[in-house]
């Protein structure tokens, strides 16, 4: 944060644009018009388009995969078309009004939600929690070592981690049930995927398996770069570890904590991955999230303009809260 | 620490913070072993005996993954990621140099255009993406989930590399320039090596993406021997779903190489994530 804090300010001081204007003129003569940047203004002359060539490829893989698609895709989810009948005809916004009249879209929705609030609950409350308790609490190597293993998962594929617990949530040979009839509560046993009431939530709880050492991780980074001064304040008066954590540590990493959230909450309404591997959204539709009713619309039931629709709803979410996300970070930029 | 002395309490809370701290690596690992454990026993053991260590060590279980798909998806995967993190952090690093040292026409609205992209979602784009790659003749190959992997990650990575050229000193291609070095020669000769640390962390973010991507490999890959692993193995899964320890074998081969990865390279690791969400 330090080092982005020093970087935005870096590009703004007028240091730099006044030393540029006071070196000797035999230089700037000798320079101006190649394209390099911080050279006055008034001698840079047109150079500079062949400049275009470092972003040119950048620009032009983006523009034909990204936004070309992106804006091709808010424009076809007012149109109606599949396979059969491949040219797309307007409907106007009839593929919105089927979304708002469709339980799975809804039930589709709802999960997305509850994704986000658990993942809310775990990937950043407890994950603040864990990293301040292991930054408090360890010392030297062992810290390191504990931090590595809760990544572990994130570093494996969410289609490993989704089989992995595919196979440990199976009612007859997965060990989760196994388990649950040795501790003696072999009531709680049930097939944890196959039931609609069930499915959504084992799902959602593997992802948090998954990725909750990522944002502890990340709360470690966030911890370490807090001024140790202030740690030595809270000394001096004498103040517990879990006081410590609570009136010192937590106030201090606000920022990371909303970043984190706004990231859970978009990366929640991207959940495919997952459910796909587990469920493919069953049973009876009951772990639909959107992006896999997305897909099922449209690659497996042929409604193309619906899923675009669809996808224009996941666009407006995400991009709202991707907004938010650098408004937080502009003005945090500024406070710094 | 810097308290001597620890009251009751705070040895109580001591061993209680670390009761917790121990439980989650139990449950972080415990499930792991398991699928390692898993893919050496036989079948019958892996069903009637499922918390046991193996009665043998069935290693043939791995020579069967291998032979039955696992060792074309490895390449496959092999193949998209080498590609896709040469040409996502090549053109990353240009557009990074572009934009922090060079004059560029409109460059402001070209950094918002680049940067623009960290806001899309992958999923918003499947439906017109299908067309795109048919149009280019490029679905179902490997050479569409490169670009693709380019493509959504270049916003991301230039981000990264940018952050880092922006500090690096001014003098340093103030003096390039004087010498008479090209803007190319300054790129090669200086920028690029002066930025080894955040070039590394690009590529090992890089490669866990472009490893373990499903979403663009699932939809746009059509043929079993165009799949990448986690594309692959999921299928292996689901049609030979007889031979479970084999499915381990495979998961566990899958899983190796990004783990491997992490430890080797872990402090740019750490670096590159915390730049990419620390800014």
């Amino acid at each position: 944060m330090t080092v982005s804090a020093r970087g935005a300010l870096r590009e703004k001081t007028p240091s730099e644009s006044t030393r540029a204007l006071v070196l000797p003129g035999r230089r700037q003569s000798r320079h101006s018009g190649s394209g390099w940047r911080r050279t006055p203004s008034v001698l840079r002359g047109i150079g500079g388009w062949r400049s275009v060539v470092w972003v040119a490829p950048a620009l032009a893989l983006l523009i034909v995969f990204v936004y070309f698609p992106l804006v091709q895709n808010i424009w076809l989810s007012f149109f109606s078309w599949s396979v059969f009948n491949p040219t797309p005809e307007f409907v106007g916004t009839a593929n919105f009004v089927h979304a708002a009249q469709d339980p799975i879209f809804w039930r589709a929705l709802f999960n997305n939600v509850a994704y986000a609030v658990v993942s809310i609950i775990f990937q950043v409350g407890a994950a603040f929690v864990l990293a301040a308790l292991i930054e408090e609490f360890v010392r030297g190597r062992a810290r390191a070592v504990l931090r590595a293993i809760y990544f572990i998962p994130s570093a494996i594929s969410i289609t490993v981690a989704g089989l992995l617990f595919y196979f440990i949530y199976q009612p007859q040979s997965g060990i989760l049930d196994v388990a649950l009839q040795h501790l003696g509560l072999g009531s709680w046993a049930q097939s944890w995927l196959g039931q609609d009431s069930t499915a959504i939530w084992a799902i959602i709880m593997m992802s948090q398996w998954q990725g909750f050492g990522y944002t502890t991780l990340l709360y470690s980074v966030a911890i370490q770069r807090i001024p140790r001064d202030l740690y030595d304040a809270a000394d001096l008066d004498g103040v517990g570890p879990f006081s410590r954590i609570r009136h010192v540590t937590l106030p201090l990493v606000r920022e990371m904590s909303t970043l984190l959230i706004i990231v859970t909450i978009s990366g929640a309404f991207q959940v495919f991955n997952e459910v796909m591997v587990m469920t493919a959204g069953g049973p009876n539709n009951s772990s639909q999230v959107l992006g896999t009713w997305l897909y099922r619309s449209g690659f497996i039931n042929n409604q193309f303009g619906y899923a675009a629709a669809i996808a224009t709803v996941i666009f407006v979410i995400t991009v709202a809260l991707a907004i938010l996300q650098m408004w937080i970070n502009q003005r945090r930029r500024v406070e710094w | 620490m810097v308290k001597q002395h620890l009251s009751f309490w705070g040895a109580v809370g001591r061993l209680l913070v670390w009761g917790l701290l121990i439980v989650l690596v139990i449950i972080v690992l415990y499930p792991l072993l398991w699928m390692i454990l898993s893919s050496l026993k036989d079948n019958n053991q892996f069903l009637s005996d499922p918390f046991g260590f193996p009665e043998r060590l069935n290693w043939h279980n791995y020579v069967d993954a291998w032979n039955l798909g696992v060792s074309h998806y490895l390449i496959n995967s092999l193949i998209v990621t080498v590609a896709s993190v040469v040409l996502t952090t090549l053109v990353s690093a240009w557009a990074a140099f572009g934009l922090t040292k060079l004059v560029i026409p409109f460059g402001n609205i070209m950094l918002f255009v680049i940067l623009g992209g960290l806001m899309l979602a992958p999923t918003v784009a499947l439906i017109p993406l299908l067309r795109v790659l048919q149009e280019l003749g490029i679905y179902n190959t490997l050479l569409a989930l490169v670009v693709l992997y380019a493509a959504f990650r270049i916003p991301f990575i230039t981000f990264l590399i940018r952050s880092y050229m922006v500090d690096l000193p001014h003098e340093v291609d103030e003096a390039s320039r004087l010498d008479g070095c090209s803007r190319a020669q300054s790129f090669w000769r200086l920028i690029f090596p002066m930025s080894k640390p955040i070039i590394a962390s690009a590529v090992i973010l890089q490669c866990l993406f472009a490893w373990n991507e499903y979403l663009f490999a699932f939809v746009f890959i059509s043929s079993d021997n165009t799949e990448t692993l986690p594309v692959g193995l999921a299928n292996l899964s689901s049609t030979l779903n007889t031979d479970y320890p084999m499915v381990f074998a495979g998961m566990t081969l899958a899983a190796a190489p990004m783990v491997v990865m992490f430890f080797v390279g872990q402090r740019y690791f750490v670096r590159g994530l915390a730049d990419g969400i620390g800014k």
